[in-house]
């Protein structure tokens, strides 16, 4: 049995296409539902709706074995325990710092609210500039605006969110798609299963990057790179 | 401010181990220790503290962050706690025992995290674990995997799952793709989480297309034995010491798979945990339904470099209080036998004969009304006019 844990919401969305590709379908509508687990057309397979920023943590634990999560939702999370094998190349957006338009930063240090803390701390650490990172649970875009912060970090799609509140979106993080990850162990022990799943599902992303649903994978720089240093011991 | 409610509240991730889950460790870690005791491993018991250089040498920085340290008030030198039993047994190895020929070591003991290595989330766990000193040949390799999965045995786990790696080929390919530090960094980053986005940094960091190609392979380099061949293929531009690397682990692997026809093998060529410490094979046991591995080891030669003494050095360790967790079909604990408060010396006789019998046996105080649930007693010995009589008393089990 394995169990893969989903990101609900747009990214949920966007991933069942590519779970029934690869041969894999819930038993039933999971929109119209409210539970939380759902079975499906196989035996071995069940599917988990969670929370996006819960994935990580789930597959982390053991508690699912393979998780849908997107990039951003990874890299504030950081941990290790998990593989990323599979970029689904769905649900694309990039992380940005963005700011009042025309303001100029101030000299020093500056105030940077966002949800994504970690990312924040490690981004402007590495631009080499101090700054005091506030954690906001949700409309970013009017903390700059009513001098909360200086800059906001945050996922920017089309941008026009940022745009009606008078912000300009700066400078970019990284690019953003949802991945798969699979549990360190659960790979190892259940290879058997895991392994052609992970075959299936980059064959789905091809199939479905081929016949012109979605955008291109392999876009532009990847700087997430350095942001995903973590330590292992033996 | 400590309130008076939450005094008895442990620091996060430190255990303390109850009467039924403690017995079951100790008999563990007895059983455990005869069999390396079996195997010809010497038992030794390394200190809970010492200086920091000897604790963290050749351990790479891994070590230094989990290690609770503190400044000697005798010596003005930095101390620490150990978390890991191994720099300590090599330093002993190199510096206090000074044998010529192969040295075999075990131990157990408790060791202490600054925070949690790993999803286990304990901070205290009890290390057990054997260490081979002396012997750089594959050989010493196989007794320690053989040993580990023995004692994983011993421990009552089934369905073992051997996950085995070699640091020396990623060590190989990124010597001769000649990476700077920060690209190794990064490459190290992506290799450990088998990041996708690999495939784009290798196309843009690495010109030379056979190397480039190699180190795409690696992350898929994972499953049953017969990915060996596939790995032969793949890295066949490989330098001879990706060449060399991948014969030890095939001989590795096909050795443990002649002689445990019970045991899952999956190999994974990219594994990279222990990197910094490690120099040869590696190797981790998991069991179905755990997803966290119950033991792992590997070749650290070179470890001895800091004490004055090279040896080339394998070994593994496990963590007994997980381990006593799986424990099934444990040999009932059988419960003792309770003796009232008496004055009569014949009484005492008697207590002192069953206990050389190997009776459990509790004596009552005077005016006790004996809980024998709580007691763990099954029988009481009563005083009848010929002697002694045992009778049998009600003790649920609790």
């Amino acid at each position: 049995m394995i169990t893969i844990a989903l990101t609900k919401g747009r990214i949920l969305k966007e991933t069942l296409p590519l779970l029934a590709e690869a041969g894999i379908k819930p038993d039933e509508d999971i929109s119209a539902s409210r539970k939380l687990m759902f079975g499906t057309n196989r035996d071995d397979v069940r599917l988990l709706v969670l929370r996006g920023v819960d994935v990580p943590t789930y597959v982390q634990f053991g508690a699912a074995d393979v998780g849908v999560a997107g990039k951003d939702t990874l890299m504030e999370h950081g941990g290790n325990g998990y593989y990323e094998p599979v970029d689904l190349g769905i649900s694309r957006c990039r992380l940005m710092t963005a700011g009042v338009v025309g303001a100029s930063r101030p000299e020093g240090r500056i105030r940077v609210a966002t949800k994504y803390l970690n990312v924040a701390r490690r981004y402007y650490a590495e631009c080499g500039r101090q700054a005091d990172v506030i954690k906001l649970y949700g409309a970013m875009e009017l903390a700059p605006l009513v001098s909360l912060c200086d800059e906001i970090v945050d996922i920017v799609d089309t941008g026009n969110t940022m745009k009606a509140n008078g912000l300009e979106s700066r400078e970019l993080i990284a690019n953003i798609s949802a991945r798969l990850i699979v549990n360190k162990g659960a790979l190892k022990i259940k290879h058997a299963v895991i392994q052609p799943l992970i075959a299936d599902l980059n064959a789905a992303v091809g199939a479905i990057i081929g016949s012109g649903v979605g955008s291109g994978v392999g876009s532009g720089v990847v700087s997430d790179v350095g942001l995903d240093l973590v330590s292992d011991n033996g | 401010m400590t309130n008076i409610v939450d005094r008895w509240l442990l620091p996060e991730g430190i255990e303390e181990i109850l009467p039924n889950r403690a017995i079951k460790v100790e008999r563990l870690r007895r059983r455990l220790l005869d069999l390396c005791h079996a195997w010809g491993y010497d038992l030794v018991i390394p200190p809970l503290a010492e200086f920091t250089e000897s604790l963290l040498s050749g351990s790479g920085a891994d070590l230094d962050l989990i290690t609770c340290k503190i400044i000697d008030q005798l010596s003005g030198r930095m101390m620490g706690v150990r978390a890991d039993i191994t720099p300590q047994v090599a330093r002993m190895d190199a510096h206090s025992m000074q044998r010529k020929g192969p040295n075999r070591l075990c131990y157990a003991g408790q060791v202490l995290y600054t925070r949690p290595k790993n999803q286990t989330e304990t901070r205290s766990p009890i290390q057990l674990g054997v260490e081979l000193f002396g012997e750089g040949g594959l050989e010493a390799d196989v007794e320690v995997v053989l040993l580990l999965v023995e004692t994983l045995k011993q421990a009552s786990v089934k369905n073992i799952h051997l996950d085995l790696g070699h640091v020396g080929i990623y060590r190989g390919l990124e010597a001769q793709a000649e990476l700077g530090e920060a690209q190794s960094r990064e490459l190290f980053a992506l290799l450990q989480s088998k990041d996708v986005s690999l495939q784009s940094w290798v196309g843009a960091n690495i010109n030379d297309q056979a190397i480039a190609a190699m180190v795409a392979a690696l992350p898929s380099l994972t499953g049953s034995i017969d990915v060996l061949e596939t790995a032969q293929n793949l890295l066949a531009k490989g330098t001879d010491a990706v060449a060399a690397a991948l014969e030890e682990i095939s001989s590795l692997a096909t050795a443990i798979d002649s002689q445990m026809d019970d045991v899952n093998i999956y190999l994974d060529l990219g594994e990279l945990r222990g990197y910094h410490y490690h120099t040869g094979v590696v190797f981790a046991a998991y069991t179905e339904g755990s997803l966290v591995p119950l033991g792992n080891g590997g070749r650290y030669d070179h470890i001895g470099e800091a004490f004055g003494r090279t040896r080339a050095a394998t070994g593994f360790g496990v963590d007994l209080s997980l381990l006593a967790s799986l424990v099934e079909n444990e040999e009932e604990i059988i419960p003792g036998i309770f003796v009232p408060a008496s004055d009569n010396d014949a009484v005492l006789d008697e207590v002192a004969r069953l206990r050389d019998q190997g009776e459990r046996v509790v004596c009552g105080f005077i005016g006790q009304e004996p809980d024998f649930a709580e007691l763990h007693c099954d029988r009481q010995l009563t005083e009848t006019q010929s002697g002694f009589d045992l009778t049998v008393v009600n003790s649920m089990k609790r």
